[in-house]
């Protein structure tokens, strides 16, 4: 998605978030800037500790800002009443780590999915269409939704949940998906179902997408820009090839070093080097 | 061909559900570990990974019960023993376990040096508290841990100490095994390599004389052991060493999950993800031919009639499919 104009969509000068007083004062996020472009796909990696959650947290509007301005669709973001927050969350949306806890588990799952159609503005649609617009989202995840409705979340299993998160936002298209790792509860083989998927609504709706991971390889793989988060502070950020093949932060080259690689494997490791670009079997053979 | 360290034969295990049902997580297990190499294990979640770990150390409590199969430590059979037994002759001096969650473990009203004398007392009642503290510190200063830790309590330590404290501690008899079981995915990755590197450490010195290293990263496994084992729904499909089994898997499900890595170096963008559609088996009732028909991509009908055995590729490779590794390596490249 590399239009020509780019259009600012999110963008914050100065965010800064504080826990406690005094001698207890914790500083979760240091005076970040950032400037997200509509239709890029971002990651913010970190260790655990460094105030990603804190960020998104605030992003979405659930936790408040200390310092500094967040500004949406070029706009300075508004969020006092509750009615501007939900028109808010029209435009930005999340997908949480743990799937159990993000379901309100006394809500069928038909209210779930009948929650984002009214929140487009679907509440007066007949009754038939709503159906309709809800098979849909099932199907594109890979569910159906004859035997989803009428249950509640927790008859799912974990990678079921995640899914029907991820229909949630089908129906939503917000214009930006914060994804706060996504993937990180659920094993290496439905990572690439669920990154598909991911890959999929962001081609058919064009939204922005922002990956909060600790995953650098996963940071790699999907993401046009990387932003390496360190204490609250973004220590490097730029184009995901800049900042994985050539680290200029500390910080960066010692996470890279610190990551199981299988091209070049750690110090201590007793397998071979390989040249990726050769063929396993070429490599042998030297 | 060094010493076999532990060999396991057709090992089977299940759990029994409060109905009565069996669900069969351990199906027919064998392989053997040589003295100073260590093997992988590999799959999904819900695997029988982490249910294999705690096969192998013959220490069986409800719901898990053994059905058949022997576990040879040294020449020395350890399976079918009662609880009680295992846990006074075998845990601590033949085999020690690393859990998970293993740095939860520590209890926070007790200083680490009373976790040994714990272990070392269980095996030797005599020993005096001198003996115990002066064998802790040796071993604690070899492994670069500080050791004023022994004096400090669980909850002073950051949670990758904690970790390596624990390890330090389960292998301070010198077992001829370590079972770790995912000992580094609650951490992040510099305490991660810091926990392996000690591990490594461990083998290097012959402290430990072998270990099995159980995790769902591949890159992980890649970097820490000699072999790697592919378990899918309880029965191995797919063994060899790890530079094989990385670069070039033969089996139709290690081919997938080989294919699902993910790893911050140059070229890796370009490659696609491969994506295993569909779940693995319900175990209570396992197909009647190979697992993992119903999601292959190169499944044919006989493989739904009959159950597939682990073929013997050689060169310590083996292989659980019906379909030749010839034929099988020739559709990869056409796919390619």
């Amino acid at each position: 998605m590399s239009s020509e104009k780019r259009e600012l969509c999110l963008s914050g000068s100065g965010v800064t978030k504080v826990f406690g007083f005094g001698d207890k004062k914790t500083v979760a996020v240091d005076h970040v800037d950032f400037d997200f472009y509509t239709g890029e796909l971002i990651s913010i990696v970190g260790e655990s500790g460094s105030g990603k959650t804190t960020l998104v947290k605030m992003l979405l509007g659930l936790t408040g800002v200390t310092e500094g301005d967040i500004s949406f669709m070029g706009q300075k973001r508004d969020i006092r009443t509750h009615r501007k927050k939900k028109e808010y969350w029209k435009g930005i949306q999340a997908i949480f780590q743990d799937p159990f806890s993000s379901f309100n588990i006394f809500h069928k799952i038909d209210s779930v999915l009948l929650d984002c159609i009214n929140m487009r503005g679907g509440r007066r649609l007949p009754k038939e269409t709503k159906i309709e617009m809800m098979t849909e989202a099932c199907s594109f995840v890979n569910l159906k939704f004859e035997e989803l409705t009428n249950k509640y979340p927790f008859e799912l299993s974990g990678g079921q949940m995640q899914r029907l998160m991820i229909a949630r936002i089908f129906l939503l298209k917000p214009k930006i998906l914060l994804a706060d790792e996504p993937t990180s509860m659920i094993d290496a083989c439905s990572r690439a179902t669920i990154l598909d998927m991911l890959m999929d609504l962001r081609r058919e709706t064009g939204m922005m997408i922002i990956f909060i991971t600790h995953d650098i390889g996963l940071a790699y793989y999907v993401s046009d820009s990387v932003y390496i988060m360190e204490r609250g502070r973004f220590v490097e950020y730029g184009s995901a090839d800049e900042v994985i093949l050539n680290p200029k932060a500390e910080y960066t080259k010692r996470l890279l070093t610190d990551v199981p690689k299988i091209h070049d494997p750690w110090e201590f490791s007793r397998n071979k080097r390989y040249d990726f670009r050769k063929p396993p079997e070429a490599a042998d053979g030297k | 061909m060094g010493k076999i360290m532990m060999e396991v034969n057709n090992l089977s295990t299940k759990y029994v559900t409060r109905f009565g049902e069996g669900v069969y997580a351990v199906n027919d297990v064998s392989f053997k570990v040589e003295e100073g190499r260590s093997l992988g294990i590999a799959g999904e979640s819900g695997c029988g990974k982490s249910t294999l770990a705690l096969s192998l150390m013959g220490y069986y409590f409800a719901p898990l019960h053994y059905i058949q199969g022997d576990i040879l430590i040294d020449g020395q059979n350890i399976s079918g023993r009662k609880p009680d037994d295992v846990r006074k002759n075998v845990l601590g001096t033949e085999i020690a376990y690393i859990p998970q969650a293993a740095m939860n473990a520590l209890n926070p009203t007790r200083k680490i040096i009373r976790f040994i004398e714990d272990v070392v007392r269980a095996h030797n009642p005599k020993a005096t508290k001198k003996d115990i503290y002066d064998l802790a510190r040796e071993r604690f200063e070899i492994l670069n841990l500080e050791p004023q830790t022994l004096q400090k309590h669980a909850v002073e330590l950051s949670g990758g100490m904690k970790q390596r404290t624990v390890i330090a501690v389960s292998t301070i008899l010198s077992p001829k095994v370590l079972i770790a079981d995912e000992p580094s995915s609650a951490l992040d990755v510099t305490s991660q390599k810091m926990v392996i590197k000690m591990i490594h450490d461990l083998m290097e010195l012959g402290y430990i004389k072998s270990m099995i290293f159980i995790t769902h990263e591949l890159p992980l496994l890649f970097n820490v052991t000699d072999d790697i084992m592919v378990m899918y729904a309880g029965q191995i499909v797919e063994k060899g060493s790890a530079e094989q089994m990385i670069f070039d898997p033969v089996h139709p499900y290690s081919k997938g999950l080989m294919g699902s890595i993910l790893v911050p170096e140059g070229g890796t963008r370009d490659i696609k993800l491969t994506a295993i559609p569909g779940t693995p088996p319900n175990l209570k009732k396992p197909p009647e031919g190979c697992r993992f028909a119903a999601r292959c991509k190169y499944v044919k009908p006989q493989c739904r009639m009959t159950a597939v055995s682990f073929e013997d590729l050689g060169n310590g490779r083996g292989s659980r499919c019906i379909v030749p590794e010839t034929e099988l390596r020739e559709v990869y490249g056409h796919e390619q």
